[in-house]
């Protein structure tokens, strides 16, 4: 079989059409009759959308592959409809270097579950004293664009201003962590009536607020790019529409989690909801899905953080912060924008897929599911109804925060480069991608 | 009830009865022999995370007295101190058969989890969790004041119509908190009084009244004045600028001691820091009950061993 038939797929939820997939790339879509050496996969009542990006992905390989690996946390993505992860750089070593990056990148073409893009740390061992080498990781084989300290926060002012110049230099994008440390020493929680309550010290929403207001007038100074990372308040909605009307150059993520969960959630101190930055109210959840919904917000990314169990089976305050979230992702998507009418599939495609892929400089990820394009796509089952559990997730952890949720949609299959990953919502054996994903490499050389 | 956690989800009914068996500890403990047979062949593991040796010697006083066996890890020296997770060290528990674990431990939620986290079936009295809450302080709290106030007429009896004024670091006290709920439960009126630093996000929607000050509070002529103790370490993280300002502006000094009606009680958890939030001749006087509050302390985890463990024996068997 050298190709791919997707039947009767609804293409971004608008049309109904065929879609034929050959040389890891799309070759035609419409009304297609099948080949002899195609495989068909019937999509009848399947919503097609551009295989998913995801820029904020903690793959933990080198140094926490008790958590996850590139192998296990691309297999996660990819079975959450994922074709693009960009791993972040807090790994153990630091991925501060082009030798640590390249490893990462070449890592995710061996097992071929999705491209991994690997962040480059703004800072060498994100101690936020002296720049790491940008430019050679900028030039590198993995072609690093995104370069962030994330799990910390480029809080010193001067850093940050040159990091931001630097990193124009490579077309580059800085991926700010924002949480003023000061502000936040041992924080557990929102700051608000709860926390007072709980006797858990409070992480206040001004902590995010006001570094992202500092960033955007550095942006602005500047003129580089300015990326904000998991933007948690009503707040910090309020000054990024404010730098967008100004027109600085400033895009904005809003995790999953921050769409869905409120602070509510640590009431009984499982720390399985204890996530950096922190749940936050009921307000501030309206205020983000408004923002992503008008385009305040740019992008969806999941923080996917996976932890070993024994991180979270513990007091809150000793507990990790993060919570895996590449397997979910869609279905919290579709749960919270899709059915509350604020977003159209097409819309969700934007802020999952090509928007993404634009801030990270990924390339065929502009015009989706069309004749040419690399052969990207997730087919999603919109009427499918479950229960969240452990059982659904696919990575190495399993700190997932809807275990018993009930979630809309499901992932059926997810092709990435012309190479099915899932299908009919079951994994496809390593072996068989990777060499797959070999092959294709093969002939795109040849 | 299985096990007590917080003073949040008393109700009134259940406080009360729980100072009315207090009360009947009391009693014993003037009797010849003070040992009762209640607690015979039960295990009390007393958890201690957090050192404090005066909660410690309360608690384990209370499950002898009832006749329990009485097992203590405490950080010194045991594998408590050693890393061991609340998790393992829980199982370890359950495995020796406890049949009340009493826990102190410096992370909030420490008892809460130990209690739903499905480790173990005993009954898990809370000894103080982390900023969270210390709930039989505040009962024997409570108990003090009803005492002083109503003496051999205390039974039956709740907190209507008297005023209490706690002063000082509400925003890391858990002894604050418990008592918050549980006097407000008991019908006090309950008066904060502290530097906007150091009261929590949030209390506005407490069933208290805030005061930055101390001296409008101290005007109403209160029944009760308890000190917060506050750690001189805080003035490091600018909760305050210094030891000798805090004494000034919200210290129990004798010139403010001296002036509070002859009836004032004034209270503290100990352990006390003299000439900071407290001036000796506060502390020292007979309107001082910080040690009825040492000895009714006993008499409080008595009484809530005694409900915890023997109360529910038959629905546990
Ligand atoms: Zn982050």
């Amino acid at each position: 079989m050298t190709g791919l038939l997707i039947r009767g797929a609804t293409l971004l939820g608008e049309t109904r059409e065929d879609i034929r997939i050959r040389g890891g790339r799309i070759a035609a879509t419409g009304r297609l009759n099948a080949e002899l050496d195609e495989r068909v996969i019937d999509a009848d009542g399947l919503v097609a959308l551009p295989g998913l990006v995801d820029l904020h992905t903690h793959l933990r390989e080198p140094g926490g592959e008790a958590s996850e690996t590139v192998l296990t946390g691309t297999r996660a993505a990819a079975a959450g409809g994922y074709t693009a992860v960009f791993a972040m750089a807090n790994t153990s070593p630091v991925a501060d270097t082009a030798g640590v990056v390249e490893q990462v990148h070449a890592l995710g073409l061996q097992h071929g579950f999705a491209t991994v893009r690997p962040i480059g740390a703004v800072t060498v061992g994100l101690e936020g004293e002296r720049l790491s080498e940008i430019g050679a990781m900028a030039r590198s084989r993995a072609e690093v664009r995104v370069f962030s300290d994330d799990g910390r926060c480029v809080h010193d002012a001067l850093l940050m201003r040159r990091a931001l110049e630097y990193v124009a230099t490579f077309d580059g994008v800085i991926a700010q962590h924002a949480q003023e440390p000061r502000l936040t020493e041992g924080a557990q929680m929102n700051e608000g009536a709860l926390s007072g309550e709980l006797g858990l010290a409070g992480w206040p929403a001004v902590a995010e607020e006001s570094i992202i207001a500092r960033d955007v007038l550095l942006a602005q100074h500047t003129g580089a790019r300015l990326h904000v990372c998991h933007v948690s308040t009503a707040g910090s909605v309020e000054v990024i529409r404010w730098a967008k009307a100004r027109g600085i150059a400033v895009t904005a993520e809003v995790t999953p989690h921050h769409l869905l969960l409120t602070e509510e959630l640590a009431r009984g101190y499982d720390a399985r909801f204890k996530v950096n930055p922190p749940l936050r109210r009921d307000d501030d959840v309206r205020a983000l899905r408004e923002a992503l919904a008008d385009g305040t917000i740019d992008i969806v990314a999941t923080d996917h953080a996976p932890h070993p169990a024994e991180a979270k089976e513990c007091t809150w305050a000793e507990a990790a912060f993060g919570m895996v979230g590449l397997e979910s992702a869609l279905p919290v998507l579709q749960t919270t924008m899709i059915e509350t009418g604020m977003l159209t599939w097409e819309q969700v495609a934007r802020v999952m897929s090509s928007a993404p892929a634009a801030i990270g400089r990924l390339n065929g990820y502009a015009d989706p599911l069309t004749e040419g394009a690399p052969a990207n796509v997730t087919l999603v089952d919109p009427a499918a109804r479950g229960t969240w559990s452990t059982g659904d997730l696919r990575g190495r952890s399993t700190n997932t925060p809807y275990a018993g949720v009930d979630l809309a949609g499901a992932i059926v299959s997810t092709v990435h480069g012309g190479v099915a990953t899932v299908l009919d919502g079951a994994l496809r054996p390593a072996d068989e991608v990777a060499s797959a994903a070999a092959r294709q490499r093969e002939a795109a050389r040849g | 009830m299985k096990h007590l956690l917080s003073t949040r989800d008393l109700d009134r009914e259940t406080a009360v009865g729980i100072l009315d068996i207090a009360e009947d500890m009391a009693r014993t403990a003037d009797r010849e022999v003070r040992k009762l047979p209640t607690l015979r062949g039960k295990t009390v593991v007393n958890l201690f995370f957090e050192d404090s040796t005066r909660t410690r010697l309360s608690f384990e006083s209370a499950a002898k007295r009832l006749s329990a066996d009485v097992i203590t890890f405490s950080a010194k020296g045991s594998s408590v101190s050693k890393g061991e997770s609340l998790k393992d060290t829980a199982q370890t528990l359950q495995a020796m058969g406890a049949d009340a674990i009493v826990v102190r431990h410096h992370g909030s939620g420490a008892a809460h989890l130990l209690a739903h986290a499905g480790w173990i079936d005993a009954h898990v009295l809370n000894a103080g969790d982390g900023t969270h809450e210390h709930p039989t302080q505040a009962l024997l709290d409570a108990f003090t004041m009803r005492q002083r106030r109503y003496g051999a007429d205390s039974r039956g009896r709740d907190l209507s119509g008297m005023r209490v004024v706690i002063v000082g670091d509400v925003v890391h006290s858990r002894v604050a908190r418990s008592n918050v709920w549980l006097l407000s439960t008991l019908g006090a009126e309950v008066h904060l009084v502290a530097p906007r630093t150091l009261l929590p996000s949030g209390v506005e929607s407490w069933p208290v009244t805030v005061h930055e000050h101390l001296e409008p509070a101290l005007a109403l002529d209160p029944d009760v004045v308890m000190m917060l103790r506050v750690q001189q370490e805080r003035m490091h993280a600018a909760f305050f600028p210094s030891g000798r300002e805090y004494a000034r502006e919200w210290g129990l000094t004798a010139e403010r001691f001296a002036a509070l009606g002859p009836d004032t009680m004034v209270m503290h958890p100990g352990p006390m820091n003299r000439g900071l939030e407290i001036s000796s001749a506060a502390a020292d006087s007979s309107a001082s009950t910080v040690l009825a509050q040492v000895t009714n302390g006993v008499f409080i985890r008595m009484a809530v061993l005694y409900l915890l463990v023997a109360g529910s024996s038959e629905e546990r068997a």
